[in-house]
């Protein structure tokens, strides 16, 4: 055992002189780092910045009487997606060391976070719905499949009336939602809106109409061109002037315009690298099948073209979710800008390491598990 | 036999002229109604379109100026010293260090040496997967301005020396804000250049690493001389799009103080309430770098393609 353990020392650290020098000076620099972060961690940085202010990281001043709606939103969200990755990777076991690391993550949370006992129960319904639910999905996925599309499409509503109000709910202004709350459900929703928009987008770029393609071309090349900030600045301050005065529109919905008007864009490439991975072959078997142009697209080409760039559409809803902090410079106050407004607390003023590295890790721990997922995703369609 | 011409509703060719007729007209009306929203709600803001404002006095001050600059100057002037801020960061991020950095570790994640290889994904996971923004408020709050005051710098070997007041080196100095926004470009960018520079050197088949060792060329040479001229050829696209990237990237420099071209520009408008020109300024500068860095790379792209007969 110890001569395995040796040997595989020498094969993978020692097996020449440089390799050698390398792995003597990244342990050093591994020791010297570490020593340095624990060092800080424990006896310089004042963490009651994080542990007071955890309800405003998570969902900033969401009236606090009406946290269960904002439970039951997660719910729905977490059923629904476990549900659908229990249907996706039904094929593969259930992997006993994933269970075990999300249920030692878990109960961590559970321990560690400075919560109150209301919201631990609703954290362990929660989980334990989340486990069924992928299990579920997994063995049902014949009979669930067909349902999942309209669960989607009808939660959404759902989601926006519980986190909103109104029909009987009681209001609750966009200026409060805040944190990361607002974070995900800006991402989200630009995502969603600017998914037709970009596949309208990318088929006019390859379509032969010449006037269609161009009108796409520029607008792709020109959004493309542009910083993103820019394009916020335009939402948020040059749409109100496009738009009839007397139409005021909230700030949240000009972010999400200026997220989808720049999503759309890069949407667009993504879906027009799958369009062109289709063989001309298929089109024109289909064509002469009979069947007319629109529904060529329709039925053969998009089915087809949308499964090849689904790991390019993980990776570009990554790329938003980190990119919803740039609405923190146009006054949105999510997961960066409430980070922002906890530091201008004058018991706090100067604990930015500890406050930045806890939101960096919040968005660090949303940004890897999906693209853990993409990556799965991608070896179940190869 | 009869020469019966299908009805022009049933001619492909028709439907697809009027569409774009259609699409043509559509666009016009909503141009129309945007331009005639945009005069009426400018007009009833008491602005005029035009750019004339370029040649008042700016009255404010920049941060830093590599070409003299004073408030009393025009906002042509302070604009220009945005536009050359700005291509400083772009061209010491792209072309120098976050090169560097990404193709190195690029490399090491290839490394046959364990720990190597796992720092370099290690850095890799965790800077790609957090906001960029958040990485540059990090560098400049947490980083820059909590190093010691310039009376007691911390001076490494004599010639590098950090304090407050920035990076110090014997022939040249540098702001905190310029140095966050450098180094948060550079390791943020150079993570994402790393995976394109590992999928690229992976492309390469096998056999001709075999091929270089058995013709007796040491690993440092079979990378050089063989494996990384062929892995150019796929790295060189995704490669353009993250200096792209990087460039339009560099407007974020508004969050820590850094005068570029967009912060510049920025309170150009909050001065002026320029909105509509500002905006077209910008649009241009961007278009502009873009288009010289899409040229560039693709000349290079040329350069490292087979040439066949």
């Amino acid at each position: 055992m110890i001569n395995y353990q040796l040997t595989w020392l020498r094969k993978n650290l020692f097996n020449t002189w440089y390799n050698s020098l390398l792995t003597v000076v990244g342990l050093v620099f591994i020791f010297w780092g570490l020593y340095n972060v624990i060092n800080w961690a424990t006896t310089q940085a004042q963490w009651a910045v994080i542990q007071v202010n955890l309800r405003l990281f998570l969902v900033g001043r969401f009236p606090q009487t009406l946290y269960w709606r904002a439970w039951i939103v997660l719910a729905i969200a977490s059923v629904l997606f476990s549900l659908t990755s229990g249907i996706v990777f039904n094929k593969q076991s259930l992997n006993k060391l994933g269970l075990a690391i999300f249920a030692f993550i878990y109960s961590l949370l559970l321990i560690i976070l400075p919560l109150d006992l209301t919201s631990r129960i609703w954290l362990l319904f929660i989980a334990t719905l989340t486990l069924t639910s992928f299990w579920l999905g997994k063995t049902f996925y014949k009979t669930i499949t067909p349902w999942l599309s309209p669960f989607w499409l009808l939660s959404f509503p759902v989601i926006i009336w519980l986190i909103g109000g109104g029909l009987g709910l009681q209001n609750v202004p966009t200026n409060l939602w805040n944190g990361l709350l607002l974070t995900v459900l800006m991402a989200v929703v630009s995502i969603i809106i600017s998914f037709p928009l970009g596949v309208l987008l990318a088929l006019g770029r390859t379509s032969n109409l010449p006037i269609l393609r161009w009108f796409s071309i520029l607008y792709i090349e020109i959004v493309r061109g542009l910083p993103l900030i820019g394009i916020l600045f335009l939402a948020q301050v040059m749409l109100p002037l496009f738009l009839p005065t007397d139409w005021r529109l909230d700030r949240v919905i000009r972010g999400i315009a200026g997220l989808v008007l720049f999503s759309a864009a890069y949407m667009a490439e993504n879906v027009r690298g799958g369009l062109q991975a289709i063989p001309h072959g298929q089109i024109e078997a289909a064509k002469a099948l009979g069947l007319k142009t629109p529904l060529v697209i329709l039925l053969i080409v998009l089915p087809q073209a949308l499964r090849a760039v689904i790991p390019a559409i993980v990776g570009q809803f990554i790329g938003l979710f980190k990119d919803t902090s740039l609405l923190s410079l146009v006054a949105l106050v999510e997961l960066t800008g409430i980070s922002r407004s906890i530091l201008a607390q004058p018991q706090f003023i100067g604990r930015y390491a500890e406050v930045y590295l806890f939101v960096g890790l919040i968005y660090w721990l949303f940004c890897y598990s999906m693209s853990l997922v993409s990556q799965r995703l991608e070896r179940q369609f190869n | 036999m009869t020469n019966d011409k299908p009805p022009i509703w049933r001619d492909h060719r028709f439907w697809q002229i009027t569409a774009q007729f259609i699409a043509v007209f559509l666009a016009a009306i909503l141009v129309t109604i945007l331009w005639s929203n945009l005069n009426r709600n400018l007009q009833q803001l008491g602005i005029q379109f035009g750019f004339d404002f370029l040649k008042q006095q700016a009255s404010f001050d920049i941060g830093e100026t590599p070409i003299t600059y004073k408030a009393t100057d025009t906002y042509t002037r302070a604009l220009w010293v945005g536009l050359i801020n700005s291509l400083r960061v772009a061209i010491a991020g792209i072309f120098f260090f976050t090169t560097i950095v990404g193709i190195t570790s690029g490399i090491a994640r290839l490394s046959d040496n364990w720990l190597v290889r796992n720092i370099s994904l290690i850095y890799v996971e965790i800077f790609r997967n957090t906001p960029l923004l958040l990485q540059l408020l990090f560098w400049y709050f947490a980083v820059f301005l909590s190093f010691p005051k310039v009376e007691n710098k911390v001076s490494l070997w004599g010639f590098i020396s950090f304090s407050q007041n920035g990076i110090d080196l014997p022939w040249v100095h540098f702001s905190p804000e310029f140095s966050a926004l450098l180094l948060g470009l550079i390791f943020y960018t150079g993570a994402f250049i790393a995976e394109i520079v590992r999928g690229g050197i992976q492309s390469v088949p096998k056999g001709q690493w075999e091929a270089a060792r058995s013709l007796g060329l040491k690993p440092g040479l079979v990378m050089r001389l063989v494996v990384f001229p062929q892995a150019l050829r796929v790295i060189i696209p995704p490669l353009t799009s993250q200096y792209l990237n990087l460039t339009k990237n560099s407007s974020l420099a508004i969050a820590i103080g850094y005068p570029d071209i967009y912060f510049v520009a920025s309170t150009t408008f909050n001065q002026t309430g320029r909105a509509v020109e500002v905006m077209l300024l910008l649009m241009l500068t961007y278009l502009t770098f873009s288009l010289t860095i899409s040229i560039i790379m693709n000349l290079l792209n040329r350069t490292v393609q087979i040439t066949e007969r």
